[in-house]
């Protein structure tokens, strides 16, 4: 093995991998293979609303960015609310999850690369009117090109890895 | 029942079922809805390269990959057994201006003049889907998330750096499909 050489740069700015983020995943259970049969499950249900509900369409994106339908606010500003709703009353009575563990909520921190890194993201979303779930529901609806987009989204987060203690955070 | 569910869905409904999922990973099993990480998760598991950000037990953040293996099989459900007929219904300002650029044919959610095998070894083909792809990736996870990782789950969890990221995907967005998709499009 060879020595990691520590980098200036290691604070996280990506809240995203719970194993690396959270205090109390030690408490957590284990995931089995059959337990993972459930995020396949609700994964389908998310799939379908995007599918269904047009948000995965180059088109809808088009018009959201020029402002010429309400459409897509209307998805995700009433999905935010019921978001906001359902965690608020998580929160309030103290909701457990089927295993009975505390639902934990990780906390973000501010970096900088929430701006520059959104702006990246929003014109790729502009460009190829889609984020990464509607990445995916491209290629499940059947257009197969969109695996080269997906790639390429692939290589784009190597490549963020890559350069990550250059970038400015 | 199938003719309803052929029909796309007002936001009414769809937005509230996609703010469903949030409490459904979070009672489900504790998990919180971002779909970027899974490219994260990719690198990790495939290529991570001694790189420190791509070193960490990408197994422990399996189900993530099968939350998006998910999304290909309720997709392809859709296409399989209820999906829209009718060609997508776009407001004619964005048909008209569309027309311009060639692009005439609003048959599927893509417009496929733009988005096959064919136009990927075109300019135009490379830079909206390989180009558009790369910063799809290399924006989020310099973000450290996405629509559904800041948009939906991190503002639902009233995040200020989610909104901070939201602002910035929308004013990239603008910009983008304002300012310089016009002059791409022409090509």
């Amino acid at each position: 093995m060879q020595t990691q050489i520590i980098k200036p740069f290691q604070a996280n700015t990506d809240f995203e991998v719970l194993s690396l983020d959270s205090a109390d995943t030690a408490q957590r259970k284990k995931e089995t293979w059959l337990s993972y049969v459930k995020y396949l499950v609700l994964g389908s249900f998310f799939g379908i609303i995007l599918v269904k509900s047009e948000v995965i369409s180059w088109y809808r994106i088009q018009e959201m960015f020029r402002l010429q339908s309400f459409h897509m606010f209307g998805v995700m500003g009433s999905a935010v609310v019921t978001g906001i709703i359902s965690v608020w009353l998580i929160k309030r009575f103290n909701i457990k999850t089927i295993n009975g563990e505390k639902i934990a909520l990780q906390a973000k921190k501010f970096n900088k690369g929430q701006i520059y890194g959104g702006l990246i993201f929003g014109f790729g979303w502009a460009i190829t009117g889609a984020c990464p779930g509607p990445l995916f529901a491209q290629i499940g609806s059947g257009f197969s090109v969109v695996i080269v987009t997906l790639f390429s989204a692939i290589a784009g987060t190597w490549v963020y890895g890559y350069s990550r203690e250059k970038l400015p955070h | 029942m199938i003719e309803f569910l052929k029909q796309p869905w007002a936001w009414y409904i769809a937005g509230p079922l996609i703010g469903l999922t949030v409490p459904g990973l979070l009672i489900s099993g504790n998990k919180s809805l971002g779909i970027s990480s899974s490219l994260r998760h990719v690198c990790a598991a495939c290529l991570p390269a001694k790189i420190p950000f791509f070193n960490y037990d990408w197994k422990k953040e399996a189900w993530n990959l099968f939350f998006v293996a998910g999304i290909v099989l309720g997709a392809a459900i859709v296409a399989l057994f209820f999906s829209n007929p009718a060609p997508v219904d776009i407001t004619p300002k964005l048909v008209a201006e569309l027309n311009q650029y060639g692009i005439t044919e609003q048959q599927s959610l893509l417009p496929e003049q733009l988005f096959n095998w064919q136009q990927l070894l075109t300019a135009k083909g490379f830079f909206f889907m390989v180009f558009g792809g790369f910063l799809v990736g290399f924006g989020t996870r310099y973000a450290g998330g996405c629509t559904s990782g800041h948009a939906i789950m991190g503002l639902s969890s009233l995040q200020l750096p989610s909104l901070i990221a939201t602002i910035s995907f929308m004013a990239g967005g603008f910009i983008m499909a304002n300012l310089i998709l016009p002059f791409i499009l022409k090509l």
